[in-house]
Order: structure tokens, then sequence, then C-alpha cells
């Protein structure tokens, strides 16, 4: 059978679970739609919390990340340490407080209709930039592996989003989810085995990344170090220099994981406060089943593409052109691998010739003009099945899987946006006394407006689509994180506070991130170049949110201070949200 | 339930439960930035000489333990919750 039957076999078999689980779970009230009827079980919305959570540019480009080397150990942690501040110090509350949305909380508990309505702006901001990438890369994944164009297949994403979401609502969208983790999960780890057993003979690449490597008999770190070093590179796992930063940006991305609402929402359709708290729990399981393979795959895969470019060893002859096997060639023509023989010996010369002392040494004494071979990262995920040699129905699974991922994370998201429209802004704010009915009908359309500007946006992305990391996880870690936390922990935080407190944390947030990356993200309109010597205390624009974060709860205790107490009412609605 | 009494004024017992859980969530969180922060990073420098399988101890934490440590946090977290809602019958 061809790669493409294949590979439609296990999208199209994907999609039809999808589409079952969509009838199945029709949304009849608006608690059915926002919340799921709060029926979840811990460990399904555990699940949809993982599928949730593990986007597509986790699921294509995080191992090709991390194989940088150890200073994106950022994003492991980051990305994982967040769910300790939600299990703590947020989801169990925000459980007991029993609302349907984010700016729902906000406005009940600082009873201000303008706390809601700046934080359904965040959440907009925030879910809108991250949803353009989601769409973007189903859209990507489909043109890989189906032979359609990208448009195209973001718009039949598109088509199956609607059906599980306009339906369903959370129902749907939960259930859906726990299928398409089961994908993801899947084709992420079934090839990162398949490696491991190949490179170090240990079923569990957990294992494998601290155990020996099979042809050398060194453990693999070090052989990994060794060769990326005969080739001029750094130590893979070399220290960094500038821990400030790296510590910076880890708690940016810790606090923005707390604070991103299409994952809080999910803590909303639990049954109960102790589901909440156990759910995170299963949520981080599910989690870090990927995020503790993604670094062994990430360190065996660099290892096999040098082997593969080396078959003989670094210090021996690199492999002819010619005698590569087909999949090079099939990569080189989508671009993310480029060779250019620049010195006519017909062999790749694939080294780091930024080493000015390794260019003058080794590359001179062996004749290299140049490094040959260019590596988009996204290749280690992509083509690994290929460069290892696995069997065909892996491609097509890891084909569904990117799918899945994309898919599962844009109607998380999706739903956010769609229901702080709804809820939020149609409901609470302009028509107070519509019925269930009508705000179930409002909540369809939202979502139906929702997936159309997300798919008009994925087919023609604005500049701050890229800025997913920026942008996101330092609004959210800004503004969102700190008006929830002291909304449970500081009964004394009045509206005036609140309100304050996020308008400073997410300007400061966003001004210092506009002056380096552009105002509005528009190339050529940063305020300074960004490159570390012009950061303030070394802070990139990537790792401020956390600034933002600590701007906003020193001006809302400031402001909340300076003005009067809550009312007695609503710091007894704080102290219930304490007790189950 | 909550009973309409509690609602409105807490009682010693109530101080008790939400002390008890600050003071849980305070060790929890100290873990949580040792094993990340900590090992994972600042104290990275000072732990190479520690090896797990090729990996020096800060570099395995980054990438592996701060992970596990995470887990196990949580479900500690969960598991001594659901004791302290017991002990003071506060469970929902």
């Amino acid at each position: 059978m061809s790669q493409f039957a294949i590979n439609l076999i296990f999208v199209a078999g994907s999609f039809l679970i999808y589409t079952k689980i969509a009838i199945w779970a029709r949304a009849k009230t608006t608690r059915e739609f926002y919340i799921a009827g709060g029926e979840v079980k811990p460990v399904f919305n555990g699940m949809a919390t993982a599928a949730d959570w593990l986007s597509a540019a986790s699921f294509i480009s995080v191992a090709g990340l991390i194989s940088v080397g150890y200073v994106n150990s950022a994003f492991i942690m980051g990305w994982t340490g967040g769910y300790v501040l939600l299990a703590t110090l947020l989801a169990p509350y925000l459980r007991r407080f029993g609302k349907y949305t984010v700016p729902d909380f906000v406005g009940s508990r600082y009873d201000s209709r303008a706390a809601r309505l700046v934080a359904v702006v965040m959440l907009i901001v925030i879910s809108l930039t991250y949803v353009i990438g989601q769409m973007t890369g189903a859209g990507v994944a489909f043109a890989r592996f189906l032979e359609v164009s990208s448009t195209m297949g973001l718009v039949i994403s598109a088509v199956i989003v609607f059906f599980y979401a306009v339906l369903g609502g959370m129902k749907g969208v939960t259930y859906t989810q726990v299928a398409q983790y089961i994908v993801l999960i899947l084709a992420f780890t079934i090839p990162a085995i398949y490696l491991s057993l190949q490179m170090t003979g240990n079923f569990f690449p957990q294992s494998g990344f601290v155990g020996n490597h099979v042809n050398s008999g060194t453990p693999l770190l070090h052989k990994l170090n060794e060769v990326v070093r005969e080739l001029g590179f750094r130590d893979y796992t070399a220290d960094v220099s500038n821990k400030w930063n790296m510590f910076l940006f880890t708690l940016t991305l810790m606090v923005g994981t707390a604070g991103l609402p299409h994952v809080i929402i999910r803590f909303f359709t639990v049954p109960k406060v102790a589901d909440a708290r156990w759910s995170a729990g299963w949520a981080l399981v599910f989690i870090a089943l990927f995020y503790t393979t993604a670094p062994p795959l990430a360190a065996m895969a660099r290892l096999n593409l040098v082997e593969t470019i080396y078959p003989q060893g670094t210090e021996a002859e690199s492999v002819a052109y010619e005698n590569l096997p087909d999949w090079f060639r099939t990569w080189e023509q989508t671009g993310l691998l480029k060779f250019e023989d620049k010195n006519n010996d017909g062999r790749i010369q694939f080294y780091n010739d930024q080493n000015a002392e390794f260019n003058d040494t080794v590359a001179a004494e062996r004749g290299w003009e140049g490094n040959e071979l260019t590596v988009n990262n996204d290749i280690l995920v992509l083509a690994l099945p290929e460069i290892a040699n696995m069997p065909k129905w892996i491609i097509g699974l890891i084909a569904a899987g990117g799918i899945a991922s994309a898919l599962s994370t844009a109607s998380g998201l999706l739903l956010a946006i769609s229901s702080a429209v709804s809820h939020d802004l149609i409901k609470n704010t302009l028509f107070p006394n519509i019925s269930d009915k009508k705000e179930m009908l409002a909540a369809r359309i939202s979502m139906v407006g929702a997936i159309l500007i997300a798919t008009w946006l994925g087919i023609n992305p604005p500049g701050f689509a890229a800025q997913t990391v920026a942008l996101a996880f330092g609004m959210a870690a800004s503004s969102i994180f700190p008006v929830l936390l002291m909304g449970i922990f500081f009964k004394r935080i009045n509206a005036t506070g609140a309100v304050a407190g996020m308008v400073a944390g997410a300007g400061f947030t966003l001004t210092y991130i506009f002056s380096y990356l552009g105002w509005f993200f528009i190339p050529g309109t940063n305020t300074f170049p960004n490159s570390p010597e012009f950061w303030i205390l070394g802070i990139s624009p990537l790792s401020v949110g956390c600034i933002g974060a600590f701007i906003n709860f020193t001006v809302a205790i400031g402001v909340s201070y300076a003005t009067s107490e809550p009312s007695a009412e609503l710091q007894r609605m704080v102290q219930r949200v304490r007790y189950p | 339930m909550v009973d309409k009494q509690k609602q409105n004024e807490l009682t010693q017992r109530d101080h008790e439960y939400w002390a008890a859980n600050l003071r849980l969530i305070t060790g929890i969180l100290i873990i949580w930035a040792t094993v990340s922060y900590g090992f994972g990073l600042l104290l990275r420098p000072y732990l190479m000489g520690i090896s797990i399988g090729g990996a020096d101890l800060g570099f395995w934490f980054a990438q592996q333990g701060a992970i596990f440590t995470f887990l196990s946090l949580i479900f500690f977290y969960g598991y001594k919750m659901n004791k302290l809602d017991k002990e003071y019958g506060l469970e929902d």
C-alpha cells in the first residue's frame, strides 16, 4: 500500500471517531455547553487538559527546540511546572466558585463590570494569538502528509472542529480531546520507543536517555557531546552563561501556563473540588508522558542525524550525496533540509562553521569550505520514521497525531473565546435578561464566529501569529494569573486594584515586548534592536511576563490599600471559596 | 454541606484548616522551586560532580527529574488535602 493511502486511512479513521463523538456528545443546556455539565471524571479531564495543552507546535517543534541544547530546558520545566501552581493555587478554588468562564470569576469576585471586560479583552488577545498557530499547524500537517494545499487542509480541519464544537460545546470538545490525546501520544511515543530501542536497547526513552549508546558502549549523552564537539558545536549538555534570563523565562512560562484561560476552564468541568486537584495531577501525568519523552527523543534524533551524515564516525569521510536514502530528497523538496555542495566533493559536510577556531583548524585541514547542510529542527519529529527506517504505518500515525494535536488545542481555545463572548459579553453585560435557550443560541453563534475568524486568520496569518510565546504567555502571566491568585488569597484586593493591576502588568509587558519586537509586531518599528546587549538588565522580551506579573501584584495591592475595602459580602464570598 | 452559620463567620477550626492548607502549599512550592530553579538551573554548576548515566544531576533535573517531582507534589497535595477535608468535615 502506498504511504499516501496509509496516511489517508489513519487521518480519515481518526476523523470518523471525532465525528461519532460529536454526534453522541451534543449539548442540551448552557451548563453542558460551557462546562460539560460539570460531570467530567478527573482522569478524562486530565487527558482532555493534556490534549488542550499539547499543541501543534509542541508536537512538531518541541523535540527540535530541545535538541538545540540545555538552554531550552526552560520550555520543559516551564510547560510542566505551571501545573503545580494550578493544582495548589488556582484550580480547586476556582472550581469551588462554580463559574463558567475566567472573566466570569473575575467579574463576580471583584463585583465589577470593568474588571470583567478587561479580563475578556485579555482572554481574547491571548487565545486568538494562540489559535492562529494551531490553525496554520493543522494546515501544514495536512499539506505534508495528504498532498492537499495547506489552505484546503485548514478548511477541512475547521469543518471537523465546527461539528463537535458547535454541536457539543465543552462536552463535545472534552470527549474528542480524550480521543485526540490517545492518538497524539501514541504518535509521539511509538517512534521514540523505536528509536530508543535502536540506539540504546532500552524500551523506555527515559531510561535510554541515561543509558549507553549501543554502537559505542559509552553513555548516550557522552557520545552525543563527543560527536557534536568534533563538529565544532558546543557540548550538548553545556551550561549557559545567562542563567538570569533563563530563570525569568522559565518563570514566565510557568506562571503563564497557570494563567491561560483555555487550560483553567477545564477545571470547571469536574464534579467536586477534590476532583479539580486530582485532575491537575492526571493532566500532568499525561503531559509528563510527552515532556519526559521529548528530551530523550531530541538527544537520540540529533545523534542519529549525525550518524546518518557520518556513517563511519565524525573523523572519517562523510556520506556521499548520491548514497543518501530517498527520504533525504523527499524532505529536500519541502525545504526543511537544504544541501549545498560548497567544496564540490559530492559529500555532505555538516559542522558548525560559525566556530572560527574550528574553521581554521579541523575544517581547513579537511578541505571543508562551509557547512553544507541546513536542517530545520522540525525535521527531527517529522522525518524521524524515515530516517530511522520505521514501518510505514508509523508515518500514518504521526500524520494523524500532528493533526490531532492541532485540532484539540484549537477547539479548547475556540471554546474559551466563544464562551467569554456569549457568557460575559452577551449574557452578563449586554443582555442580562435573555433566557438559557437564547444564551445557548448565542454561544453556538459565537462559536461559529470564532471558527470563521480563526480560519480566516489561519489562512492570512498576521505578523503577531508567530509570537505565541511572547504574547500569550506574557499576557497570561502578567494579567490573568495575578488577578485570579489575588482574588482567592487576598481578601483586601478590590475592583479598582484588580483593574489597575491588570492594566499596569499587561501594559508594561506589552510595551517591553513591542519595544524589541516592533510595535504591534510590525517589522522595523522596534525601538531597540532585539539582542542581549540592548535588553534592560539582560531580560529578553520573551521573559518579561513574570516581571509584568510582579508589577501587577504591586500596583493592585498599592491601589487597593489606597482605596476602600471590598464589601463585607464580597469578603465572605472569598472566604467561602477557600472551603470545599 | 456548608451551613449558614459557617458561611458568615469563620470558626477557630476554619482558621486552622486554612492555615494548614497554606503551610502545605508553602512546603510544596519550596520543593517545586528547589528542583527546577535550584537543581535544574542556578545550582547546576555546583552539582556537576554528580552524574546520572552520562548526564550531570542538574541537566537531568532540568530535562526529567523536575517533571517527576512536580507529579509527586501534585498527587501528594491531593492526598493531604483530602485527608484534611475529611478531618475538618469539609468534603463536598
